[in-house]
């Protein structure tokens, strides 16, 4: 087979010997110096920052190992990450072993979240200076060794695929020849290496293969759902349906009826049968008869949601961002525009339903999953147990699928408390049903716009006011700070146009008992949508190309300029389409880059929308590697458009009503699009990428739909009945 | 009751009730963990097999209606010329993102090529809609699965 094949990305033993050098040899720690920048907000939107968080090995056999700090989830860090190292290293990425990293944010983490948290399209922008840097350092130190013993200047000599030779390539030393040489110097400090200019470049910026290709396509990848402990027991769950209901009875006996079926554990909101293997468990867990009370949101329905969000985005918000003076201009305006957008709550709907496998013993406890949140989950974990951090074992796996659902603990912390009842380890699998109906939610949005436009047709007013739960406030609260959530108006504070008057503000609505999330995307999917939807409304409403509209409010911003030109170009913006066909054009500014997409689509007269090409324009600075863009450009954009066409999570009763994939909806490969990407060459810092096309994509497509039908789509998922002629 | 199931060439015994799943068979019983749970109801094929050159859904396929037939997973598709000619497209062409979904898929689209040896882009989107892919890797699956037909074409051709 391919050369690939020969590589062995992942050693599952591997978390075990973390910190064990294997044969002897040089363990790199690096510890880099930390800058924290006051919020998530501010350092998300800039330069990278150092951590102490690299940790490379080299083996006297010249085996390189690399401990992951962020982890692979799909979206190609565990081969983004290594080409950072490897760049300064001088190995190929054939040379390298990956490791998950232990929870550890002194070592790992990541320098914008300062947490050892895998989110925020952040791990290459956190990890861009200090992986290089940690390559770096490891190869001067090789280097010095490799110079010393044959007693010549180290910088007449050059390192070359894990080889040090000398100045005129007479002599010759491998890596792992030099380790134990390398290990007896000193570590210069991190920011004293000096890093290859973008110029010089031979791995960074190329199409690589990806690391965690080969285990993937033939069974042997390892996902938390995956872990065989000795002795393990399998569990199956059902937790009460109505959020914030307790359990009132279960028949016990009938569900140890079920041969292979050992135990019944309860606790308060959950019950688990305990058995032989998982198909047992959902037997015994079936006959259990188990009766639920449904507790305080029991007549909660979708239409109370809207109601609340309704009433409670009347009211002033904790402001965003206020230039100029948006209501004064709004009142001088030629022509004005009122209109409210809603958005539903959203489940994430990984194709790896939530499980965690717990052994739980007097002194400690080992966990297996795949969580994106290793150090919190650990936390969580001591606290729920009250054993000390360091007794708690996070063994950490690859995810399949994370979009943010695995950011959080709480299927851990359930495994957990299923385990305090169970001797012995204990997989516990949720059923779809169980991961769709006890999901932790993307928020239902109510956001209010008003813009004004003058006699030229520019917009002289745009005010915003979004209105929602605010995951940030529940998940990080020191950074929910007077009121404003900064994620829940990210790409509607700062779009990328002129306004010279401007009012952004967030209304805070928690919904009854709903427990509210990030989703892939986080706040910029639902603010791009609304501020190019409402851009497309001013275009038309002037009688403007959408394009042209945009491009007149461009002045300042020549990146954003610059992808809406490439997308355009590269998608035929202009040329005829059939009849019932048409484009549509959406731009964003977010995650450090820019983005442009062009979206056709054909509206047939039942209304049913088909999306047949996306073109994608991305300006994300300095690219890593551009096959990993592509990836990201082809899926992320089926994600968001996914959820644009289907997406909703309704409630009644105070539960969930969908349950599986028939109801919630994925897209599936006859319905989807094909989507090209354009990638701008750039030497700016690199941004992020793994949610940017979540966003951009839904605009493309409500615009098309709007330039096809001349209906505008506010509420989300877009309604076909609507589009029926 | 005892089931005798042929899994990749080789026989397993396993005692178990007859409406079990050879889904959970083969991960919790087998440890053979390839075949993914993603539903438990046929929607979404992360639990695809061959059985006798048919895909089908291990989630819904009871070990009691498996008797002799010959059941190939994700860990030995790629001894058939089609699963090889598949994993190595999949390779060239790096379709997975997260992976999860992508044993199915593999399973599916080797299904495919043994009844349909140069498939169509609908032949493709028949066998295939069926197997979901969260991360939207669609694309390249379809190019990878064409790619496939055409290097085993030119095997044939040899």
């Amino acid at each position: 087979m391919s050369e690939s094949e020969s590589v062995l990305p992942l050693d599952r033993r591997g978390f075990l010997k973390v910190g064990a050098a294997i044969g002897g040899g040089l363990v790199l720690n690096l510890a880099l110096p930390v800058a924290l920048k006051s919020t998530w907000a501010a350092a998300a939107a800039g330069s990278s920052n150092f951590a102490p968080n690299a940790f490379i090995r080299i083996d006297r056999t010249g085996a390189v190992t690399l401990v992951m700090p962020m982890v692979e989830m799909g979206q190609g860090v565990y081969t983004a990450l290594p080409m950072l190292v490897a760049e300064e290293l001088e190995v190929d990425l054939d040379q390298i072993r990956l490791e998950h990293a232990p929870p550890n944010d002194a070592l790992y983490a990541n320098a914008i979240l300062h947490v050892q948290t895998t989110g925020l399209s952040s791990s290459v922008r956190a990890f861009w200076t200090p992986l290089r840097q940690a390559g770096a350092t490891a190869r001067t130190l090789l280097v010095s060794a490799a110079a010393k013993r044959w007693g010549v200047d180290p910088t007449k000599c050059q390192a070359r695929r894990g080889v040090v030779y000398d100045a005129a390539a007479a002599r010759r030393l491998r890596y792992g020849e030099l380790v134990d040489a390398a290990s007896a110097l000193p570590v210069p400090a991190p920011d004293s290496v000096l890093l290859k200019q973008p110029k010089d470049f031979t791995l960074i910026g190329t199409p690589a293969k990806r690391l965690d290709s080969p285990d993937k396509v033939n069974g042997k990848a390892q996902f938390g759902i995956d872990v065989k402990v000795p002795g393990m027991k399998f569990a199956a769950i059902a937790i009460s349906p109505a959020f914030g209901g307790k359990l009132r009875s279960v028949n016990e006996a009938a569900a140890l009826a079920v041969r292979g079926a050992h135990q019944v554990v309860r606790i308060d909101n959950a019950v688990a049968v305990v058995a032989d293997h998982t198909w047992v468990a959902k037997k015994g867990l079936e006959a259990a008869e188990v009766r639920w009370d449904d507790g305080p949101n029991a007549t909660v329905g979708s239409g109370d949601i809207l109601r609340q969000l309704e009433e409670l985005s009347r009211q002033p918000g904790a402001v965003a961002r206020n230039q100029g003076d948006a209501q004064k201009a709004l009142a001088a305006a030629a022509q004005r525009f009122d209109v409210v957008y809603q958005l539903p709550f959203l489940a994430h709907a990984a194709m790896e339903p939530m499980n965690c496998t717990v052994h739980l013993r007097k002194d400690r406890c080992d966990l297996w999953m795949g969580t994106q949140a290793p150090t919190l989950t650990q936390a969580l974990v001591a606290e729920l147990t009250g054993l000390p951090k360091d007794a708690i074992k996070i063994h950490n796996h690859l995810l399949g699928g994370g979009f943010g659902r695995r950011l959080e603990a709480d299927g851990t912390l359930l495994a957990v408390r299923i385990a305090q009842h169970v001797e012995g380890p204990v997989k516990v699998i949720w059923s779809r049903e169980e991961d769709i109906q006890h999901d932790m939610y993307r928020p239902a949005y109510y956001d209010r716009l008003s813009a004004g436009l003058d006699e030229s047709g520019k917009p002289v007013a745009w005010i915003h006011r979004v209105a929602g739960s605010s995951v940030l406030a529940r998940y990080a609260p020191p950074l929910f700070r007077n009121g404003l959530d900064f994620d829940a108006v990210e790409a509607a504070a700062e779009p990328p146009y002129d306004f010279p008057n401007i009012h952004v503000d967030y209304v805070r609505v928690e919904p009854p008992g709903i427990p509210t999330a990030f989703w892939r995307g986080v706040g910029v999917v639902k603010n791009v949508f609304i501020v190019e939807s409402l851009i497309d409304d001013l275009a038309a409403a002037v009688k403007q190309d959408p394009v042209t509209y945009r491009r007149s409010l461009l002045g300042h911003n020549p990146r954003a300029l610059g992808v809406l030109n490439l997308a355009t170009e590269k998608a035929g913006w202009g040329q005829p389409l059939p009849p019932r066909h048409a484009r549509g054009v959406s731009l964003q500014s977010a995650f450090g880059g820019y983005m442009s997409q062009v979206a056709e689509v054909e509206v047939a007269r039942d209304g049913t929308v088909r999306v047949s090409r996306i073109v994608c324009a991305v300006d994300c600075g300095i690219v890593v590697n551009p096959d990993t863009i592509a990836a990201q450009v082809e899926g992320g954009s089926l994600f968001g458009l996914t959820a644009a066409l289907y997406g909703a999570i309704t409630l009644k009763g105070g539960r969930v009503e969908q349950s599986n994939f028939h109801d919630y909806r994925p897209m599936r490969m006859n319905e989807a699009p094909t989507v090209e990407t354009h990638i701008v060459k750039s030497m700016e810092a690199p941004g992020g990428f793994g949610e940017a096309p979540c966003a951009c994509v839904t605009p493309a497509v409500t615009n098309a739909i709007f330039a096809a039908t001349g209906k505008r789509i506010r509420t989300l998922p877009i309604d076909t009945g609507q589009l029926k002629s | 009751m005892a089931f005798t199931i042929g899994v990749n060439g080789s026989a397993h015994n396993v005692e178990l009730e007859g409406d079990t799943p050879l889904l959970w068979v083969l991960r919790d019983v087998l440890g053979m963990t390839g075949t993914k749970f993603g539903c438990g109801v046929a929607l979404c094929g992360a639990c695809t097999v061959i059985i006798d050159g048919i895909p089908r859904r291990s989630c819904v396929t009871p070990i009691s209606s498996v008797g002799e037939g010959a059941v190939t997973t994700i860990e030995g598709i790629g001894t058939t010329p089609q699963g090889r000619a598949l994993q190595r497209a999949w390779l060239d062409l790096d379709v997975v993102q997260c992976g999860y979904c992508q044993s199915g898929q593999v399973m599916s689209a080797a299904a495919l090529l043994m009844a349909t040896p140069k498939p169509s882009d609908s032949d493709i989107d028949a066998a295939m809609s069926g197997n979901v892919c969260r991360c939207g890797t669609y694309q390249r699956i379809r190019a990878a699965i064409h790619q496939a037909a055409t290097s085993r074409a030119k095997a044939d051709d040899v």
